[in-house]
C-alpha cells in the first residue's frame, strides 16, 4: 500500500505500528523523499501480509493516526476460496459464470482449473474465488449457488465454518 | 429387567446374541420377527430360538404378531428394531406408542419414527413416567445422545457438523484413494454389502437428513422435518471432481450440518482440508459438535453394523436399568 503521511520526526514509526498491532508482516518499506514535493508530507510504499479479514481494521488504525492512505495495491483481495463446480460448465456459457463474480466489484475469479472429458460428459472445475471481506466472499459464493442453480450445475462449497 | 424385542434382522440378532453372551442380567421375555411371535414370562431361551429362525425363517408362532407382543407381553422395556420406513414410521410408530401407554420404557433403533414424531413420542414418554431413548438411530456404536445429553450437559450446542452416511462415506474415500468413478466405486460398495440394491435414500442424502433431523429435534426441540433440510447428493459426483479436490490437499464429503444461528439445515458434500477430524475413511462415522464451553467435540466410529448397533442398543438398555427404572 501506499502512504502518505507528515514528514515530521517519529511518523514512519507511528504508521508502522497499526500493522504489528493487527498481526500483519512487513516485507519492504520503500521510503522516497521526493524534492519537488510541496507540501511537508512524506510518501511511503509499504509491502505487507496481512492475516485475513484484518485490512479493514488497518485501514482504521491508519486513518487515527492521519495518515493518509493513497493506494492498496493489487492484492487487496484477501479472502480465498475454492469450490469445484460439476456439469455442462461450457455449454452453459462458462465465461459468463466467471464474469457473474468478475463483475461485482468486490470478487473475482482468481484461479480456475479444469477437467474436459468426452463431449457430452459432465466437466468439472476448480475455481478460486478471491474477495475483500467475509461477507463479500458469502455474496459472491451465494452468486455461484444461484448460477448453479439457474445452470443446473453441482456446487461444492468448501466446509470451513468450524471455528 | 425382562425386554421384549421387536425385529430380528441383523440388529435384532446382534442384541439377542449379545445379552447373552455377555450375561448383562437381561431377560428376553417376548420376541417377533415380521412374520411370527414368541412369549414366555420366565424368559425364551435365545439360542434355541435363533436356531429356530435361521433353520425355519420364524422365530415363533405364525399366530402371534409383534403388536400381539408390545401389547400382552411381560416386560420392562420394549427394544424396537424392526425395519425403518422413513415415509410413514409405522408399524413401529405403533408398537411404540402401545408399549409407552403400557408404560414400558422403549429402546429403538428405528429412524423413522424417530424423525418422524420424535418431540410426541418423548412427551408420551414423560408422561407415562418411562424412558424413551434413540442412541442407535444417528452414528450406529458412537454414543452421540449420551454425549450430548450428559457429557455435554449444559453446554449449549452452536453447531453440528457429521460425517452421517457410512455408504456415502465410503464411496467417497474410494473415489478418492483410487480415482474411481461414481458407478464404480458404488458397484464395490454393493459387492462389500456397504451399498443396497437401491442406494436413492443413502447416496441422495436422505438418510444422513433423516440422522440431521433426529438430531435437531433432540438438540433444540426445534419440530424441524426432513422437508426443512436442504439436501444435495453425491451421485452426480465426477472422479475429476476429487482429483480437483486432492490437488488443493482437499477431499470431498457428504457433511451433514445445523447452524441454529445462520438458520442453516443442509446435507452436501463438501470440500473439506484432508487433515481435517471429520475426514474419517471407509464406513466410519464421525461428528463435530460446537459448543459454547467445552467449544469444539469431534466423535469418530462405526456408524453401522449388527454387533456396533447393539452396542447402542445395550447401552441404552443398561443406562435405563441402573438409573432410570425405579422398579427394578
Amino acid at each position: 500500500m501506499k502512504l502518505e503521511m507528515k514528514d515530521s520526526p517519529g511518523q514512519l514509526v507511528a504508521a508502522l505500528k497499526p500493522i504489528s498491532d493487527v498481526g500483519g508482516n512487513i516485507i519492504a518499506v520503500i521510503h522516497q523523499r521526493e524534492p519537488d514535493l510541496e507540501n511537508d508530507t512524506l510518501n511511503v510504499q509499504i509491502v505487507l501480509e496481512l492475516p485475513e479479514g484484518r485490512l479493514e481494521k488497518l485501514i482504521q488504525l491508519l486513518k487515527d493516526q492521519g495518515v493518509h492512505i493513497q493506494r492498496i495495491g493489487e492484492e487487496r483481495l484477501l479472502y480465498k476460496r475454492t469450490v469445484i463446480m460439476i456439469g455442462h460448465l461450457m455449454h452453459t456459457d462458462l465465461s459468463d459464470t466467471v464474469d457473474q463474480i468478475d463483475s461485482t466489484g468486490f470478487a473475482e475469479v482468481s484461479e480456475l482449473s479444469m477437467s474436459m472429458p468426452a463431449v457430452h460428459e459432465r466437466s468439472s472445475s476448480r475455481i478460486t474465488i478471491k474477495a475483500v471481506s467475509k461477507d463479500d466472499m458469502a455474496a459472491a459464493i451465494a452468486i455461484l449457488r444461484r448460477v448453479s442453480q439457474q445452470k443446473s450445475l453441482l456446487l461444492i462449497e468448501p466446509l470451513e465454518d468450524i471455528a | 429387567m425382562k425386554v421384549a424385542l421387536i425385529g430380528l434382522g441383523s440388529v435384532g440378532r446382534g442384541v439377542a446374541e449379545m445379552v447373552i453372551k455377555k450375561d448383562l442380567g437381561i431377560t428376553i421375555t417376548g420376541v417377533a420377527d415380521s412374520r411370527s411371535g414368541c412369549m414366555e414370562s420366565p424368559g425364551i431361551d435365545i439360542p434355541v430360538l435363533l436356531a429356530k429362525k435361521k433353520k425355519t425363517g420364524l422365530c415363533g408362532n405364525p399366530e402371534i404378531s409383534a403388536m400381539d407382543i408390545v401389547q400382552n407381553a411381560d416386560y420392562d422395556l420394549l427394544v424396537e428394531v424392526s425395519p425403518t420406513n422413513a415415509l410413514t414410521g409405522e408399524p413401529s410408530i405403533g408398537y411404540i406408542k402401545a408399549a409407552l401407554g403400557r408404560g414400558k420404557h422403549v429402546v429403538t433403533s428405528n429412524k423413522g419414527p424417530v424423525s418422524l414424531a420424535c418431540t410426541e413420542l418423548r412427551m408420551m414418554a414423560q408422561k407415562n413416567g418411562v424412558a424413551f431413548r434413540y442412541e442407535a438411530t444417528v452414528a450406529g456404536a458412537i454414543p452421540v445422545m449420551h454425549v450430548l445429553e450428559h457429557g455435554l450437559g449444559g453446554n449449549e450446542i452452536l453447531a453440528l457438523y457429521g460425517v452421517l452416511n457410512g455408504t456415502c462415506n465410503y464411496i467417497l474415500t474410494r473415489m478418492a484413494d483410487e480415482g474411481l468413478t461414481y458407478e464404480q466405486a458404488l458397484l464395490e460398495a454393493r459387492e462389500m454389502g456397504y451399498a443396497e440394491a437401491d442406494p436413492t435414500y443413502d447416496v441422495q442424502g436422505i438418510d444422513a437428513a433423516i440422522k440431521l433431523v433426529i438430531l435437531a429435534n433432540t438438540i433444540w426441540d426445534n419440530g424441524v422435518t426432513l422437508n426443512d433440510i436442504e439436501r444435495t447428493g453425491i451421485d452426480l459426483l465426477t472422479a475429476d471432481a476429487l482429483r480437483l479436490a486432492e490437488e488443493e490437499g482437499c477431499t470431498i464429503r457428504l457433511i451433514a450440518e445445523a447452524i441454529p444461528r445462520k438458520n442453516l439445515l443442509r446435507v452436501s458434500p463438501r470440500i473439506i482440508g484432508k487433515n481435517h477430524p471429520l475426514v474419517v475413511e471407509g464406513t466410519l462415522n464421525a461428528l463435530t459438535f460446537e459448543t459454547d464451553m467445552a467449544k469444539e467435540i469431534t466423535l469418530i466410529g462405526r456408524g453401522a453394523g449388527s454387533v456396533e448397533t447393539a452396542s447402542a442398543i445395550i447401552g441404552d438398555l443398561l443406562f435405563i436399568r441402573d438409573h432410570y427404572d425405579r422398579r427394578a
